[in-house]
């Protein structure tokens, strides 16, 4: 039985002004990718969709599903043939003070045999802005994912201080 | 790139986060060709404190557009030893379900969705060495087939006793198998 310690740090950013985009696009060599983000958006007086592309390929080649709860409520979504998935929601100009975190879990993302699975779980602090935020995703495509790129939904930008890191797991 | 124009190029790793070594990769699972009826972890090391189980998965069921995934520890598959709490979200509606006498789970895709769609889970299991507890399981895990799926929260436990767990058994709902290409990997937490 092997046994190699893994979830290692392979890059991660934390942005020196409002930022349109971020990309990661130098990882190699592991099994799973997780993105970690603590940060906000400039969208006012809402949460705001974090997009993600893969591989530049913003076909619509996007689908997931969702569930939410608010504080108040709770509620389910889906999505399909969207040309972007969208990994979970951080706070907009809602709060100047309560970054929001979002993780992203991209299963098996090398894999040159399946469709591509993601798991999306995000979390705020401001009443009605999506509170707690769970979702899984499908990028249609079997091409090993070798680059991604993160932008607000609405935005336009990621605001100063948000940080993004991304990790990488490998399976013996 | 273009969109680099107005963004940001995530930097290459320097020192201060190099926290690495508390995530152990301990055993790999794929399935071949003809599929499986189960997958199975054994002679699990009992040197670490928790579990975890990532992975992709579908089911050869064909009815419905997503399918349990099943866990059992122990080779236990007695289902009244165990009970499961779940949340789903299925892309319309929320639903909640409970049972004392039903398997902890995830969701996975199965056989009515477009082939080269697979559910994927990420499974953790507590203090699973320790024997003077019961050993409670969580998941968090889905499948989306472009127009329908489930995302799915749960929580569920073994209860007819309180052994270290030594093995633990994945397998699909509905009496169905596992398809080529689903795959698990086992690791431990220090």
């Amino acid at each position: 039985m092997s046994s190699a310690a893994t979830y290692m740090p392979i890059a991660t950013t934390t942005l020196g002004s409002n930022t349109a985009s971020v990309t990661f696009n130098s990882f190699s060599g592991y099994t799973d990718l997780i993105i970690v983000i603590n940060g906000r958006t400039t969208r006012a007086n809402d949460s705001d969709a974090v997009q993600i592309i893969f591989n530049s390929d913003n076909s619509n080649s996007y689908s997931f599903t969702l569930l939410y709860g608010d504080g108040s409520s709770a509620g389910a979504g889906q999505a399909s043939n969207t040309s972007s998935h969208t990994l979970g929601r951080l706070i907009g100009t809602s709060s100047t003070t309560q970054p929001s975190m979002l993780i992203g879990q991209i299963m098996n993302y090398s894999n040159t045999t399946t469709y591509k699975t993601i798991l999306g779980r995000s979390a705020n602090q401001i009443t009605n802005n999506y509170g707690v935020y769970a979702n899984v995703g499908l990028y249609r495509s079997t091409s090993a994912i070798t680059s991604m790129t993160l932008t607000p939904a609405v935005g336009p930008n990621f605001v100063t201080g948000s940080t993004f890191t991304l990790y990488g797991i490998l399976a013996a | 790139m273009s969109p680099l124009l107005t963004g940001v190029l995530a930097s290459g790793i320097s020192g201060h986060l190099s926290v690495t070594g508390n995530l152990v990769s301990l055993q790999t699972v794929t399935v071949g060709s003809g599929g499986a009826s189960s997958i199975t972890f054994s002679s699990i090391p009992q040197t670490y404190t928790h579990l975890q189980i990532r992975g992709i998965a579908r089911s050869t069921y064909n009815t419905g557009g997503s399918t349990s995934l099943i866990i059992q520890p122990n080779g236990n598959s007695t289902i009244s030893n165990y009970s499961v709490h779940l949340m789903d979200g299925n892309g319309s509606s929320l639903s909640v379900y409970g049972a004392s006498g039903d398997y902890p789970q995830s969701s996975i895709s199965n056989a009515t969705t477009t082939s080269g769609i697979f559910g994927a889970a990420i499974i953790d299991i507590l203090d699973y060495t320790n024997t003077n507890k019961y050993k409670t399981i969580r998941a968090l895990g889905g499948n989306d087939n472009n127009g329908s799926g489930t995302i799915r929260f749960s929580s569920g436990a073994l209860y007819s006793d309180t052994n270290a767990i030594t093995s633990i058994t994945l397998l699909s709902g509905a009496s169905a198998s596992l398809t080529q290409y689903s795959t698990f990997a086992l690791y431990g937490v220090k």
